[in-house]
C-alpha cells in the first residue's frame, strides 16, 4: 500500500495509524497525527485504517520564536 | 499608577516581554527563563516528526500558566499558514497563533500579503490572531479589520541581533494602531526592547538574544527589567534632551496682549 | 475609541484650573520633548495653550517655522471660495445667512456656476472651496453633483463647505469630483452649542460632530475642521480641536487633516465678549497646533487682515484664501445688492497676495496636486 507521508511516497504495510506510528519507530506521547488533513487524537490511532493514497502528516512541536 | 495590563484575545498579560523556544542549547533551560524572566507568552513551531532527533516534549518545559503561542513558521502560503493553525489548536495547544508566512529565504521577511489573508481565515474560526508584518500602515488597518488581536511589525530581520532598524515606520505604525503593536524580530539587546517600550510598542517578543545567550535566565531577567522601564517611561511621558533657547522675539514680537 | 466618547472626556474637564496650574517648567519640558522629537500627548498640548505658554512664544514661533519648514517646505497653498447659495434652515444666532435674517436669498444655476468659475479661473486660482448655506431642498444633490462636474472642467482641486451629509452623498460628491471637505463643528461645547443652535437639522451635535469622519470614509483626501472662535472659551475649544484633528489623522491615515481658527471679531448675537481671541490668542492656538501635529495643514482665510496674514506666514500656515469673495454670485454674476456672510478684511487680490508670500520668502502653490 502506497500512502504519502510527510510529502513523499511510502510504501508501508501498517494497517491503522497505531501500527504505522510503531512501525516507524515514533515515541507517540508527543505526536500530532493529522490524517487526511484532519487531527486525529491518539485514543482514536487504532480506529482509524489506513487506505491506498492516503495522506498523512506526522508532527511534533519543537522549539521556535 | 493604575495596573496596566494588555489584553489580547480574553487573556490579561501583566508581563510585556513575550519569549520564543528556538534555538536553546537545551530544552531545560526554557523553564527556567520563563521563571526568571516573568514572561506569560511563548511561541512553539510545529514540525514534521525527524525519527532521528530528540523527540522530547517541548511543551512538557512550558508551565500552564504561560500562554503558548504556536507560529505557523514553514509556510509559504496563507493556505500553509491557515493548515498549521488548524493543527497547533486541535493538537491543544489553545486559540493563540502568530501568523508567519515567509518566502523570502535569504532574510525571512514576512509576505504581508499572504498574512492578511490567513488572518482573515482564522480570525473568523475564533483564533487570536497575532500576525507577524513588514511595518505598514496599510496593513496594519487592514489587519484590524480582518480581526487581528495584535499586529506585530519586524524590527530588523529574524535573529539579526539589530534591534529597531524599522524605528520610523514603527513609530508611524503605533501613532496610528488600533491594535495593539508587538515589536518581534530583530531584538538584540534590552536596550533595544526599552527603545521599543518607550515609542509606546504594547510588547515585544524577544527569542533569539535569549535563548543564544551565555545565561538565558539572567538575559531573560535583564530583558524583563528593560520591558518595564521602557512602558513606565513611555507611561510617564519623559521630556526630552533640552537644548539651546533664544531670547529675540522676530517672529512674535508684534504680538499685543 | 469613538470620538464621541473622547469629547465626553473632556465635557466635566475643569480646563480654566488645569490651564491656570501650568508652571513654565511645564512649558519648557514640553518644549524639550519638541526637541527630542518625541511625539507631543494631549497633556502637552494643553500646557502650550495655558497662560504660561505665552511667555514662551517665540521660542515656540521658532520651533513651529522650522516644523512647518520641515515638512511643507516654503509654500502657501492658495484656493477662494464660491459661494453658490445662501438660502438656510439654520438658526445660528451668531451667523449673517441666519433663516430669521431677512435678506434676499440667492442661488447660482448652474451657468452662473460656470460663470464664477471662469472669473475666478482667470484670476489664476486652480483650487476652490465651494459653500452653500443648510437647505437642502434648495440645493438637493443632483444640483450639487451637477455644479462639481463644471467646476471639475476648471479646477483640479475643489472642497466643499456646505452642511453635514450622509456617507452616501458624500461619495457621490467626491464620485462628481469633490475631493476636500471642510465642517467646522463651531463649538465644541455641548451646552453652548445647544444655546446657538436651538432649532432644526444643526441642533444635532453628534451627527455634525462625526461628520469629518463620514467624509473621510466617503473617501475626501482631505478634511478640514475647526471652532469658530469667539463662542466657547477659546482655548479650551483650540484643545478638542486639536484632538478632533489628531483623532482624525490618526484613524484616517489616507487623509490629510486641516485646521482652521475663524474667529469673530466684535461681539454680536449673544456673544460673551471674554471668548473674543486676541491676535495673541490666535497665534498660541496655531503654534501650539502645529507642535502638537508637525504634518498638520493650517488654513487662514480673508477674514484676518493683510498685515496680520503677512505676518503668519512664517508661523506655521500652509493655506491661504485670496481674492475672496463671500457673496452669493460675488465674483462676477451678482456685483451688488447681495448679503456676505462674513465681512473679508484682507481685500487684496490674488496677485498681490501672491506677491506678498514672494517677498516674504515663501512659494505661493496654485495647483498641488490633481485627480485623475
Amino acid at each position: 500500500m502506497r500512502i504519502n507521508l510527510n510529502g513523499s511516497p511510502v510504501e508501508t504495510t501498517s494497517r491503522s495509524l497505531s501500527d504505522l506510528v510503531a512501525e516507524q519507530g515514533l515515541n507517540p506521547l508527543s505526536l500530532i497525527v493529522e490524517y487526511n488533513y484532519e487531527v486525529v487524537k491518539q485514543a482514536s490511532w487504532g480506529e482509524i485504517h489506513i487506505k491506498d493514497n492516503d495522506t498523512i502528516e506526522l508532527l511534533n512541536f519543537v522549539g521556535g520564536g | 499608577m493604575a495596573e496596566d495590563v494588555l489584553i489580547l484575545g480574553n487573556k490579561r498579560f501583566s508581563s510585556r516581554l513575550f519569549t520564543g523556544t528556538g534555538k536553546f542549547a537545551s530544552k531545560t533551560l526554557i523553564a527556567p527563563m520563563l521563571a526568571a524572566s516573568g514572561s506569560q507568552m511563548i511561541t512553539v513551531a510545529l514540525r514534521r516528526v525527524d525519527p532521528t532527533a530528540d523527540q522530547g516534549n517541548i511543551l512538557a518545559h512550558i508551565p500552564e500558566t504561560v500562554t503558548l503561542l504556536p507560529n505557523t513558521s514553514g509556510a509559504r502560503t496563507a493556505d500553509e499558514a491557515v493548515r498549521i493553525a488548524r493543527i497547533a489548536r486541535a493538537a491543544g495547544c489553545g486559540d493563540f497563533i502568530k501568523i508567519e508566512v515567509i518566502t523570502d529565504m535569504q532574510y525571512l521577511m514576512p509576505d504581508n500579503h499572504e498574512t492578511l489573508k490567513a488572518c482573515r481565515i482564522l480570525a473568523k474560526e475564533g483564533f487570536v490572531v497575532l500576525p507577524y508584518v513588514m511595518p505598514d500602515i496599510t496593513v496594519t488597518q487592514q489587519l484590524y479589520d480582518a480581526g487581528a488581536a495584535a499586529v506585530m511589525p519586524l524590527g530588523s530581520p529574524i535573529g539579526s541581533n539589530r534591534g529597531l532598524e524599522m524605528r520610523a515606520m514603527i513609530q508611524r505604525i503605533i501613532e496610528v494602531s488600533k491594535l495593539p503593536v508587538v515589536v518581534d524580530a530583530g531584538i538584540g539587546r534590552p536596550s533595544q526592547a526599552a527603545e521599543a517600550m518607550e515609542m509606546g510598542a504594547d510588547a515585544v517578543l524577544v527569542n533569539t538574544a535569549i535563548a543564544t545567550s551565555e545565561d538565558p535566565c539572567l538575559a531573560g531577567k535583564a530583558f524583563s527589567l528593560a520591558v518595564m522601564a521602557g512602558r513606565m517611561a513611555f507611561l510617564a511621558s519623559l521630556a526630552g534632551t533640552r537644548k539651546g533657547a533664544t531670547a529675540s522675539s522676530p517672529l512674535t514680537g508684534f504680538l499685543r496682549e | 475609541m469613538p470620538f464621541t466618547d473622547l469629547v465626553k472626556e473632556f465635557e466635566t474637564f475643569a480646563f480654566k484650573d488645569y490651564f491656570e496650574a501650568v508652571r513654565p517648567g511645564d512649558v519648557q519640558k514640553t518644549l524639550d520633548r519638541v526637541d527630542a522629537r518625541t511625539p507631543l500627548g494631549r497633556q502637552d498640548l494643553l500646557t502650550l495653550l495655558s497662560p504660561a505658554a505665552k511667555n514662551f512664544m517665540e521660542v515656540m514661533a521658532q520651533k513651529a517655522q522650522q516644523i512647518t519648514r520641515q515638512y511643507f517646505g516654503r509654500t502657501i497653498g492658495l484656493y477662494a471660495p464660491l459661494y453658490i447659495s445662501d438660502f438656510c434652515s439654520n438658526h445660528c444666532t451668531y451667523c449673517g445667512f441666519n433663516t430669521s435674517t431677512g435678506f434676499k436669498r440667492t442661488q447660482l444655476s448652474l451657468e452662473e456656476i460656470e460663470r464664477e468659475a471662469s472669473a475666478i479661473f482667470a484670476m489664476g486660482i486652480r483650487h476652490i472651496l465651494v459653500l452653500t448655506g443648510e437647505a437642502p431642498d434648495k440645493t438637493p444633490l443632483s444640483y450639487l453633483t451637477a455644479a462639481m462636474k463644471i467646476l471639475k472642467k476648471y479646477f483640479p482641486s475643489i472642497g466643499l463647505e456646505m452642511f453635514p451629509m450622509d456617507e452616501d452623498a458624500y461619495a457621490a460628491l467626491t464620485a462628481a469630483g469633490a475631493d476636500s471637505l471642510t465642517v467646522y463643528q463651531e463649538v465644541y461645547d455641548r451646552k453652548i452649542y445647544g444655546e446657538v443652535h436651538p432649532r432644526g437639522r444643526k441642533a444635532d451635535y453628534e451627527y455634525r460632530l462625526l461628520t469629518p469622519e463620514r467624509g473621510a470614509r466617503a473617501g475626501f483626501r482631505a478634511v478640514n475642521i475647526g471652532t469658530l472662535f469667539g463662542l466657547g472659551d477659546p482655548m479650551g475649544e483650540a484643545f478638542i480641536a486639536g484632538v478632533h484633528a489628531k483623532y482624525l489623522e490618526q484613524a484616517f491615515p489616507h487623509v490629510e487633516v486641516s485646521l482652521s481658527l475663524p474667529r469673530m471679531t466684535k461681539a454680536a448675537g449673544g456673544i460673551a465678549p471674554k471668548n473674543l481671541l486676541s491676535d495673541k490668542g490666535f497665534v498660541q492656538c496655531m503654534l501650539a497646533w502645529r507642535l502638537f501635529m508637525p504634518r498638520l495643514g493650517i488654513t487662514i482665510s480673508t477674514r484676518e487682515s493683510a498685515p496680520f496674514r503677512d505676518r503668519l506666514v512664517h508661523l506655521g500656515a500652509t493655506r491661504f484664501s485670496a481674492g475672496s469673495r463671500t457673496d452669493v454670485g460675488g465674483y462676477v454674476v451678482h456685483t451688488q445688492d447681495t448679503t456676505v456672510q462674513f465681512e473679508v478684511t484682507d481685500t487684496r487680490s490674488v496677485e498681490a497676495v501672491t506677491r506678498m508670500i514672494q517677498e516674504s520668502g515663501y512659494q505661493p502653490v496654485f495647483k498641488d496636486w490633481e485627480m485623475f
